[in-house]
C-alpha cells in the first residue's frame, strides 16, 4: 500500500527522488575525488619526505642535529623485515653543508640515501635532466638544477662540500657531479645534494649511523597499529613517528578541506531534507480526509503511522539505490582513468610534488554513509507528519 | 431486540465561546434488522447523531449503549477497535482508498480484523455478487462510476459483519437510477444478513424506502414513526 501511495503523484515523487539521486551523485563524486586527491597528496608527501612511519633516535625530531643520529642495529632491521605491513624501508642520512665551486658558495641540503630504493619510491632517475643517476657504491653526487645554475657547475664538474661531521669533526670533500636533477619543488631544486648513503656517512664521519629510516606500508590505513608494533620491538632510545605526527600541516590542510566538504554536504542534505519533508507533508495533508475515513472504519493510528513511515523510507531507499547504481560506474571509470589536469592546475600540483592528476577512490564506506545519511534525513523528515497523524482530529478532517 | 440505545444524548459545540446545541436530550432505540432513516433539514443534527452513535464524536452528556456496551466511556484506542468489529460506515463521497482495487478496498477492513485470506476470499466474492459487481473486482475506484463506488463502499461496510451500518447521506451524489439500485442492494443485504441500516438523509427516494423515519429539528426528535 505504501509503495502504491508514493506513486499517486508520480511527478512529485519522481522530482523528490531525482533531487536525492542528484545529491547522492554530487556527494559521492566530490567525496571520491576528495579522497583520491588527498590520498595522492599524502602518498606523494610521505614518499618524498617522511614515509608513512619514521624511526629516529629519541629527540631527533625536536632537535635535528647530526649528533642525534643512531646506529642501525640487527634488531631494527629484523623488526622491519618481520612486520608484514612494511612494504619497504629507506635508510637516510640528512644534514647540511656548504657547497662551493670556484667563487660560488651556497648552503646545501645533503641527503645520503640508498639510490635504488629512493628511485623506486620517488623515481629520481626520471628527474635527471643532465648526466646520470647515482649508484650505491660510487663516489659521486646528483644536485638540484637551480643549485647547479647558481654554482655554475655541470655534469663532470667537481663540487666541494664543507660541513660539520659527527661529534664536531670537520667534514670536507670534493665530489664529481654525475647528474643534475630537476624537481617541481623549488626548495629541492635550489638546495639538494644527493649522494649514496655509505659515502654520505663517510663524509660526515658517521659510519653506519642514520638520521632516519623511512618506512612504506602495504596498508596505509594501519599506520597507528604498525607504529605500535614497531615501538613494542624497539627500546626507548628510538622514536617511532607516524606521518601524521611529522606532517601536521598536511593533516591540518586535509582536515580543513574535509570539514569544508562536510559543511557543503550538510547544506546539500538540509536542502534535500526539506524537499523530502515537503513531499511527505503534502502526501499527508492531502490525504487528511482519507486518513479520517480509515480511522473511522477501524484502522488504528499506529498502522496509519507505519504506512506513512514506509512511504518516506521507500522514497529515500529507492532514490539512494538508484543514485548508487548510477554513480558507481562513473566513479569506477574515473578511479581507473583519473582526470588529467592541465594549465595552472597542473603546475600547482607539480609544485607540491604531485602528479597533475585528479584521482578518484571508491570506498565502500562512502556508499554505506550515503545510505545512512538519507535514511536519517527520512527519519527526521517524517517526525512532523507522524506527530500530525497522532494528533489527528477525525471529524475535523472529514469535514475538510 | 434493541442493539443501539441512546440515552439523553446531548451535544453542544463551542461550549466556551458561542454554544451551539447540535443535539438535545435525544433518546432512541434501534432494533436488530432495522432499516431506518434520520431525516430533517440541514443543520438539524442528523450527522451529529450518526457520529455519536458511531463513536466518532463524544457527547456533551448522555450515553450511547451498543449491545450492552456504553461506548461513550471507551478510550480512543478501544473505540477504534469497537468500530472495526461492530459498525459499518457508508459516506456521502464513497471514500474508497484510491490506490486499492475494489476487491482490496472490501478486503482491507477484514485484514484490519486479522481475518485470514482463506476466510476473506469467499466473503469478498459473496459481497461482490450481492452488489452486482463481480466483474469489477480488480478495478480501482477511479475506473468505477459514482454508483458503483458507493456499492463497493456498502460492501466494505458489510465486510466485517458489523452489528449495524451507519450511512451518512449515501445517495447525495447519485442519480436516480444509481440511488434505486443502491437502495435495492442495501434492502437485499438488510434482509439477507439481518444487518441494521441507519441513514441520515433528506433524499425522498431513501425516505420512501425506509421502514422507520426519525425526524429531527433543532437537535430534537420531533417525530419517530414506523
Amino acid at each position: 500500500m505504501a509503495w502504491r501511495n508514493i506513486w499517486r503523484n508520480k511527478k512529485r515523487t519522481a522530482l523528490t527522488m531525482f533531487s536525492i539521486i542528484f545529491a547522492i551523485f554530487l556527494s559521492m563524486f566530490t567525496k571520491s575525488m576528495q579522497m583520491g586527491t588527498f590520498g595522492s597528496m599524502i602518498s606523494n608527501a610521505v614518499k618524498m619526505s617522511t614515509g608513512y612511519i619514521q624511526i629516529h633516535k629519541s629527540g631527533y625530531w625536536e632537535n635535528k642535529t647530526i649528533n642525534e643520529t643512531f646506529l642501525v642495529t640487527n634488531n631494527i632491521i629484523q623488526t622491519l623485515n618481520k612486520n608484514t605491513n612494511v612494504s619497504t624501508y629507506l635508510q637516510r642520512f640528512e644534514s647540511f653543508a656548504l657547497s662551493s665551486s670556484g667563487a660560488h658558495t651556497k648552503g646545501a641540503m645533503v641527503i645520503g640515501t640508498v639510490p635504488e630504493i629512493e628511485d623506486e619510491l620517488n623515481s629520481y632517475s626520471k628527474k635527471i635532466v643532465r648526466g646520470k643517476y647515482i649508484n650505491a657504491n660510487e663516489r659521486s653526487i646528483n644536485i638540484g638544477e637551480e643549485l647547479a645554475d647558481y654554482l655554475k657547475v655541470n655534469v663532470g664538474d667537481s663540487l666541494v662540500l664543507l660541513g660539520q661531521g659527527y661529534h664536531g669533526v670537520t667534514a670536507a670533500a670534493q665530489y664529481e657531479i654525475k647528474g643534475i636533477l630537476h624537481f617541481p619543488i623549488p626548495q629541492l631544486n635550489k638546495q639538494l645534494v644527493l649522494m649514496p648513503l655509505k659515502e654520505c656517512q663517510y663524509f660526515y664521519a658517521a659510519e653506519n649511523r642514520l638520521t632516519s629510516i623511512s618506512i612504506m606500508l602495504n596498508d596505509a590505513e594501519s599506520v597507528d597499529k604498525t607504529v605500535d608494533d614497531i615501538k613494542n620491538q624497539l627500546t626507548a632510545a628510538y622514536e617511532v613517528m607516524s606521518w601524521q605526527e611529522m606532517n601536521k600541516e598536511l593533516v591540518q590542510f586535509v582536515d580543513t578541506k574535509v570539514i569544508g566538504g562536510v559543511i557543503m554536504l550538510s547544506i546539500l542534505y538540509i536542502v534535500i531534507g526539506f524537499g523530502l519533508f515537503g513531499t511527505v507533508m503534502m502526501m499527508t495533508m492531502e490525504r487528511r480526509k482519507e486518513f479520517a475515513i480509515m480511522i473511522s472504519i477501524g484502522m488504528k493510528k499506529l498502522k496509519l503511522l507505519s504506512i506513512v513511515f514506509w512511504e518516506t523510507i521507500l522514497i529515500g531507499f529507492v532514490a539512494v539505490l538508484t543514485g548508487i547504481i548510477l554513480t558507481f560506474p562513473i566513479l569506477l571509470y574515473f578511479s581507473h582513468n583519473p582526470i588529467v589536469l592541465k594549465g595552472e592546475f597542473a603546475k600547482s600540483m607539480e609544485i607540491i610534488g604531485a602528479e597533475p592528476l585528479m584521482p578518484f577512490v571508491i570506498n565502500y564506506e562512502m556508499f554505506i554513509n550515503q545510505t545512512l545519511s538519507i535514511i536519517i534525513i527520512a527519519f527526521v523528515a517524517i517526525i512532523y507528519p507522524l506527530f500530525f497523524i497522532l494528533k489527528f482530529d477525525v471529524l475535523k478532517a472529514m469535514r475538510s | 431486540m434493541s442493539i443501539i440505545k441512546t440515552v439523553g444524548l446531548t451535544k453542544i459545540y463551542d461550549e466556551e465561546t458561542i454554544p451551539v446545541n447540535a443535539l438535545s436530550n435525544v433518546s432512541l432505540e434501534f432494533n436488530e434488522g432495522e432499516f431506518s432513516a434520520i431525516i430533517g433539514p440541514s443543520g438539524c443534527g442528523k450527522t451529529t447523531l450518526l457520529n455519536l452513535i458511531g463513536g466518532l464524536d463524544s457527547p456533551t452528556s448522555g450515553e450511547v449503549i451498543i449491545d450492552g456496551t456504553n461506548i461513550t466511556t471507551l478510550s480512543s484506542k478501544d473505540i477504534i477497535d469497537f468500530r472495526l468489529n461492530n459498525i459499518g460506515f457508508v459516506f456521502q463521497a464513497y471514500n474508497l482508498v484510491p490506490v486499492l482495487t475494489a476487491k482490496e478496498n472490501v478486503e482491507f477492513i477484514m485484514q484490519l480484523q486479522g481475518i485470514s485470506k482463506e476466510e476473506r476470499e469467499p466473503r469478498v466474492l459473496q459481497l461482490f455478487e450481492q452488489i452486482g459487481l463481480s466483474d469489477r473486482l480488480n478495478n480501482r475506484p477511479g475506473k468505477l462510476s459514482g454508483g458503483q463506488q458507493q456499492r463497493v463502499a456498502v460492501a466494505r461496510a458489510l465486510a466485517s459483519k458489523p452489528k449495524f451500518v451507519l450511512a451518512d447521506e449515501p445517495t447525495a451524489n447519485l442519480d436516480s437510477k444509481s440511488t434505486n439500485n443502491l437502495l435495492d442492494i442495501m434492502l437485499k443485504l438488510n434482509e439477507l444478513e439481518n444487518t441494521t441500516f441507519i441513514f441520515s438523509t433528506h433524499d425522498s427516494r431513501v425516505i420512501d424506502r425506509a421502514r422507520r423515519l426519525i425526524t429531527l429539528d433543532d437537535g430534537k426528535v420531533i417525530k419517530d414513526e414506523e
